[in-house]
């Protein structure tokens, strides 16, 4: 084991800090620490802009191969500069899930065409991306997807009809990815298709859902009949669960080092409180911010052994990473309750009315989501039981 | 940054792992843990003489192999696994590391020399009888009377303190409180003066005796480091156990996880086997995250230990490393034997069953060095005083 940078790492993380701190001024100054999960709805379009400085310094798609316009960092180079992002307190990515999944994506299942159109706007930061997975009737279960593709041979186009839900960013997107049913006859994991859509045409309708924090990032998405080129079909028709389930993989990639930083800097928020309000005094206190704090420190390591660790030829994930969105889920839902705790009965009082949530009240409201997307935590353990511990599957339901 | 075993490492767990599922079955575990002496003579000798466990991280000069601390952890690992009664927690992780930190380069060459031989059980003991495990449980004094030092005191808590040959023990000059004054001993058990007492325990498995020093008499080449300045020396020897502790733990959460996952898949009640419930299953998907937790802080933990002793950057974040792992640890492995033991059911309750030898085992290993939230108070400190 061995857990050093070496010294011409050490030299690229001073380059990236340095970057940061000389262009994350003027207009960018008021971008810190803001647009991360729970906060997305703020300041869209200079985040759009930033997006774009990113990309002039070469900043965007670090850890994507050069033949991809990527900047080909090794892992210790994407770790690093991950950390110094968050640590800059830099804003929250609205490229992230080109960045992210739609890249890796296309790199390994798209064709050269598909690459040639799409990767150089996610590398440039101007053309921003969606994810349509989860439907009404398609959560947990989300194999039951009932939206539905068709192909017009005389038009040459895929239309798509049907609704998803829980799509973030996709009132900023110009694209969406979207697994539909290309065999109406199909049930489950069978028949399906993945799909690379223009958001900006009339079969598609976009509204906003208003959260519990009286904001909005997620939305429902309705297609009625939107097109599709027949080339932006990524595999063949009936293999779209393979393609979204690699691309599920990528979730979690080095970002999650970046997403721990932003975590250390929410906990750094409820100490600076603690201390200042008395409460760092309550024994019970102190008791759960050594928790969360020690919690914190064993996830950025448990992260480091994804990374170093070999995943398996079978491509089967490592026991560290099967519980990895169980563990910083949870862990993270109780940071939003101590939050509360040590600000008190002061933790009722909003910054302004009539709803303007502050940075603690929003994370505290919005990490209840994190339980829930991505897998459910009881989804989680479930996976966590089966493939990993090789306990008996979920039996099946009778069909409907 | 290489966060993984490397290849040789991997073969020390796995030797580990597989001389021990030999030696130390249900039915030795048993056999030892009813004795006084609390471990077979000759298991130790085997374990001394063909697998040389004992001189593991010891540097070569001193006799030893001349392996690192992510050596040591992964044995210890294994130790806890197969719940084995060696006199080597206090031997090697008390003891040796005691020696390493803070003993003159004769001390080393004759007493850690001695340990690699096979030849010395040693231990050590600090502890007055206090759960804080710091400075202020020190309570056994010295005094200088011309060439030579008087001790007195008690010590209670001392992992096989009736049994070890070499005892390493801490005092404070007398009338001095918290860290001033502490110095660090090397005495013979069978000094006079000395009185050893077993302490019968909840866990059998691991030892403890209590010590007693009347009018102890030793010359100043026992003398550890500077007198009076003992300390930061017993600090760090204290931290380095107790990563050593914390891995043993993770040893035991991954034997409770598998086998109540094996029984639960054997039991069958109203036809299906109780495994097949979401009860169960989320039951032990919790114990499988907490041992990958656990497991992920003992590896990091194990990496600055090395840098603590061998040198390194790392060497710095020991005592938030050690707090960082024990406190997480110490809570895992109690809350997985005691899920494990519910999901056992009735034959979890009997003594033919293994399951409460790591449920005693998981108590011990949690107030051994302070618990969960003793560690946790030693984090706050630094965070929020």
């Amino acid at each position: 084991m061995k857990l050093s940078f070496s010294p011409e790492d050490e030299q690229f993380r001073a380059e990236v800090s340095s970057w940061l701190q000389d262009n994350l001024q003027g207009d960018f100054e008021k971008l810190r620490y803001r647009g991360g999960p729970g906060d997305e709805h703020t300041f869209p379009e200079e985040r759009k802009v930033w997006e774009q400085k990113l990309a002039e310094g070469g900043w965007t798609c670090v850890g994507w191969p050069k033949e991809y316009g990527g900047r080909g960092c090794s892992i210790e180079q994407q770790v690093i500069f991950f950390e110094e992002y968050a640590r800059t307190g830099a804003p929250g990515r609205v490229g992230h899930i080109g960045e992210g999944l739609t890249g890796p994506t296309l790199i390994a299942f798209g064709t050269q065409e598909q690459r040639e159109k799409y990767l150089p706007g996610i590398v440039a930061g101007t053309e921003l991306w969606c994810q349509g997975y989860s439907e009404p009737s398609a959560g947990s279960d989300l194999a039951n997807v009932k939206t539905k593709a068709r192909f017009d041979a005389a038009r040459g186009k895929w239309l798509i009809s049907g609704q998803k839900v829980w799509t973030s960013l996709a009132h900023e997107s110009d694209y969406c990815f979207v697994i539909a049913r290309t065999d109406p006859e199909s049930v489950a994991h069978k028949g399906l298709g993945f799909f690379l859509i223009a958001m900006d045409q009339p079969g598609i309708e976009v509204r906003p859902i208003v959260q519990i924090t009286g904001t909005s990032e997620f939305n429902e998405v309705f297609f009625d009949d939107a097109e599709c080129d027949a080339g932006d079909i990524v595999g063949a028709a009936g293999d779209g669960w393979k393609v979204a389930m690699g691309l599920l993989g990528f979730e979690r990639g080095v970002s999650t080092l970046g997403q721990q930083m932003q975590f250390q800097n929410e906990l750094d928020e409820v100490v600076r409180q603690a201390r200042s309000n008395g409460a760092a005094k309550d024994p019970v206190i102190r008791q759960r911010i050594a928790r969360a704090h020690a919690e914190l420190k064993i996830m950025r390591y448990n992260s480091m052994r994804i990374l170093s660790g070999q995943s398996g030829s079978d491509g089967a994930l490592q026991k560290e990473a099967l519980i990895y969105k169980l563990f910083w889920s949870t862990w993270h839902r109780s940071l939003g309750e101590l939050a509360m705790d040590v600000l008190g009965p002061e933790c009722e009082i909003l910054e302004s009315g009539p709803y303007e949530l502050s940075r603690l009240q929003s994370m505290y409201l919005f990490v209840r989501a994190d339980t829930i997307y991505g897998g459910t935590n009881q989804i989680q353990r479930n996976i966590i039981a089966e493939r990993g511990l090789g306990m008996p599957r979920e039996p099946k339901g009778a069909a409907q | 940054m290489e966060f993984v075993f490397t290849q040789e490492q991997e073969m020390i767990r796995e030797t580990a792992a597989s001389f021990l599922a030999e030696v130390s079955d249900s039915a030795a575990v048993r056999r030892a843990m009813a004795s006084e002496q609390g471990y077979e003579t000759a298991l130790w000798d085997r374990i001394c003489g063909e697998m040389y466990w004992q001189a593991i991280h010891v540097p070569e000069s001193c006799g030893g192999m001349g392996l690192g601390y992510v050596e040591l952890v992964a044995m210890m690992e294994q130790m806890g696994r197969h719940l084995l009664c060696a006199p080597f927690f206090s031997t090697v992780c008390l003891a040796a590391n005691a020696l390493r930190v803070a003993g003159s380069e004769e001390q080393q060459a004759q007493w850690l020399g001695q340990i690699c031989e096979g030849k010395l059980t040693a231990t050590l003991a600090f502890n007055g009888g206090s759960s804080s495990w710091d400075a202020q449980a020190i309570t056994a004094t010295w005094r200088r009377e011309a060439d030579a030092y008087v001790l007195n005191g008690e010590y209670r808590y001392v992992i096989d303190g009736h049994t070890a040959d070499l005892l390493i023990v801490a005092a404070r000059a007398e009338g001095t409180a918290g860290e001033q004054g502490i110095s660090l001993f090397l005495l013979k058990s069978e000094t006079p003066g000395v009185s050893r007492q077993w302490l019968p325990t909840m866990d059998q498995a691991r030892k403890q005796a209590a010590i007693e020093l009347t009018e102890v008499r030793v010359s100043a080449d026992a003398v550890m480091g500077l007198p009076e300045q003992g300390w930061p020396a017993l600090a760090k020897t204290i931290d380095l156990a107790t990563i050593a502790l914390a891995a043993e733990q993770v040893g035991g959460c991954q034997q409770m996880l598998d086998m109540a996952v094996a029984y639960t898949s054997e039991r069958v009640q109203f036809n299906r086997t109780i495994a097949s419930y979401q009860a169960i299953k989320h039951k032990a998907a919790d114990m499988m995250l907490k041992t990958e937790v656990a497991r992920s802080a003992i590896y990091y933990a194990a990496c600055v230990a090395h840098e603590a002793l061998e040198g390194g950057p790392l060497a710095l974040e020991l005592s938030e490393a050690a707090s960082v792992a024990k406190s997480y640890c110490s809570d895992a492995y109690f809350e997985i034997a005691a899920d494990a033991l519910q999901m056992f059911g009735g034959v979890g309750f009997t003594w033919e069953y293994d399951v409460h030898l790591y449920l005693k085992r998981a108590k011990s290993s949690e107030h051994l060095l302070g618990n969960g939230a003793l560690h946790r108070e030693r984090l706050a400190r630094v965070l929020l005083d």
